[in-house]
């Protein structure tokens, strides 16, 4: 039982990262459809830009102190993606391809520009003392650091349902995703709907990218990779522009690969490609998506 | 007055030249209906007013050029739209649809009501559960929410059961009589009921225009539409 718990909760955790980094990607496909490969730069970006601000401003390590430097990651990041967004993709709506292969582009050409100017070696970012103790439950050790994930990505989770559901910006991003066309022809201008979702999925992705980085270490240029295949992996398998369908995909993979994991070491990673096959075979709009016409 | 005015509009899409030079006007507090048979390009000509197919040539309202113009700057200038297939938003409620469209300070919504009271009282349902009439009630209402210079509206009546189709024809005829509106419809009964002129269209061309009395000779319309005029 201690086991199921320790494994259950650092799963949630991992969950919660994997939130973090899927939320603007089904958002920005939702709205758009935008495959935006450039998405995986964003949170490294944003991982930078909070340790910048750790080292600079925020430097006693508190809570407060690291929240605040993701914070700044997150809109550092959100800003750069919407000046992406501004100079690449706005050129090239409705050409799918294009898209796709600038936006590989843009995350090759940051990518390096941050080894260049930093190298690829790992850069320690502060984090608060507790995160590396462990709470008791039962007789399972638990790292209190995957209790911190779990809360900002709850947070986000929240903020993002309170914008989509209460607010007129929120209304016409819903309505975007199902006719983008009709929302012009009613004289409401959906490009800026368009370039808030850059700019939340940026943000949410650069928070993500500090997070990542205490999880794993630190902070690199090349830090991106994996995160971003596990995010279109809970996209796919939460629905295309479904931010509630991201939250529980990105639970059970979360949980599934760290059981997964424990059990026959390696195996994780197997899995969760093999649950997607089985999504996409059984329901291609994924858990919580819509069918297309 | 002209209001609208179309002269030699051309639209391609995928390489077929749906649009050939369509010219026609539309006066200013005037119901125009756009005839002709199916895939003569009467849909084509509203989408490319509402800027939503890139045209070339000139469609001016109270001349202004609307050619090149961003869809929603074309729909700020005071033209509304109620497209073929309705396209309300189906994960939404009606009042959400309803308050998507709101432009104006005040919006209608006591015309809107009082039109269709069924709405009010459906304010909290998804739009997609809603009737294939009560989701044109849905469409209309979006457009007569805001104070417009122009209404174009493709075939309202479409699919429609009986009594709605009837409904529906109220409500326009209600609101034709304080509106500029260009009408693209297959109920003959209808266009007789609200229009003042017509213009007549065939392969992507403007190949009549004139008055509904037009309708009620038969030769004419089982040439031009190649329906009979008395039941269609």
């Amino acid at each position: 039982m201690d086991t199921f718990i320790l494994i259950a909760v650092t799963g949630i955790g991992l969950g919660a990262l994997y939130f973090l980094v899927a939320c603007g990607l089904t958002l920005i496909y939702g709205l758009m459809g935008v495959l935006n490969f450039a998405h995986g730069i964003f949170l490294t970006v944003g991982a930078f830009f909070g340790l910048w601000a750790a080292n600079t401003f925020f430097k006693n390590g508190s809570t407060i102190d690291y929240i605040l430097s993701a914070l700044v990651g997150g809109i550092g990041a959100g800003l750069f993606a919407l000046l992406v967004e501004q100079l690449v993709i706005t050129r090239l709506y409705d050409r799918h391809i294009d898209q796709a292969l600038v936006t590989v582009g843009v995350a090759l050409v940051v990518g390096a520009m941050l080894s260049g100017w930093f190298t690829n070696d790992m850069r320690m970012l502060p984090s608060p003392a507790w995160f590396m103790d462990a709470v008791q439950v039962g007789n399972a050790n638990i790292p209190k650091d995957r209790f911190m994930y779990i809360a900002v990505a709850a947070v986000l989770l929240i903020l993002f349902i309170v914008i989509l559901r209460f607010t007129r910006i929120g209304l016409i991003i819903r309505a975007g995703v199902e006719n983008r066309q009709m929302v012009s022809a009613l004289g409401i201008n959906v490009r800026l709907a368009f370039s808030t979702v850059f700019f939340l999925g940026g943000l949410a992705a650069g928070i993500g990218g500090v997070l990542v980085a205490s999880y794993q270490g630190g902070v690199t240029p090349l830090m991106a990779g994996s995160w971003l295949i596990y995010g279109f992996i809970v996209v796919v398998i939460g629905g295309m522009g479904s931010i509630g369908g991201s939250a529980l995909a990105a639970l059970m993979i979360g949980v599934i690969k760290q059981f997964a994991n424990y059990y026959v070491p390696g195996l994780g990673d197997f899995v969760i490609v093999f649950l997607l096959a089985v999504v996409l075979l059984i329901r291609p709009q994924g858990l919580l998506g819509k069918v297309s016409a | 007055m002209t209001h609208l005015a179309l002269n030699d509009v051309h639209v391609t899409i995928k390489g077929s030249h749906i649009l050939q030079g369509v010219t026609f006007e539309v006066p200013e507090n005037k119901v125009v209906a756009l005839l002709g048979r199916n895939g003569v390009g009467k849909s084509t000509t509203l989408k490319a007013i509402m800027g939503l197919y890139p045209a070339t040539g000139s469609i001016t309202l109270n001349n202004k050029e609307l050619v090149g113009t961003k869809t929603h700057h074309i729909v700020r200038s005071g033209l509304a739209y109620v497209p073929e297939d309705r396209e309300i938003f189906a994960s939404l409620t009606v009042k959400e649809n309803l308050s998507l469209a709101e432009r104006d300070k005040n919006p209608h919504y006591d015309l809107v009501y009082s039109l269709f009271p069924e709405l009010k009282t459906r304010s909290g349902q998804r739009a997609g559960t809603l009737s294939g009439g009560q989701q044109q009630m849905v469409a209309i209402s979006r457009v007569l929410l805001n104070k417009n210079s122009l209404l174009l509206i493709d075939e309202p009546t479409k699919g429609l059961a009986p009594k709605l189709v009837t409904e529906v024809a109220d409500a326009l005829a209600k609101v034709s009589g304080s509106s500029t509106m260009l009408l693209v419809e297959q109920n003959l009964a209808l266009v007789k009921r609200v229009a003042e002129h017509i213009i007549v269209m065939d392969q992507g061309k403007v190949v009549f225009t004139g008055g509904p009395e037009n309708l009620r000779n038969e030769e004419f319309v089982k040439k031009m539409l190649g329906v009979s005029g008395g039941s269609h």
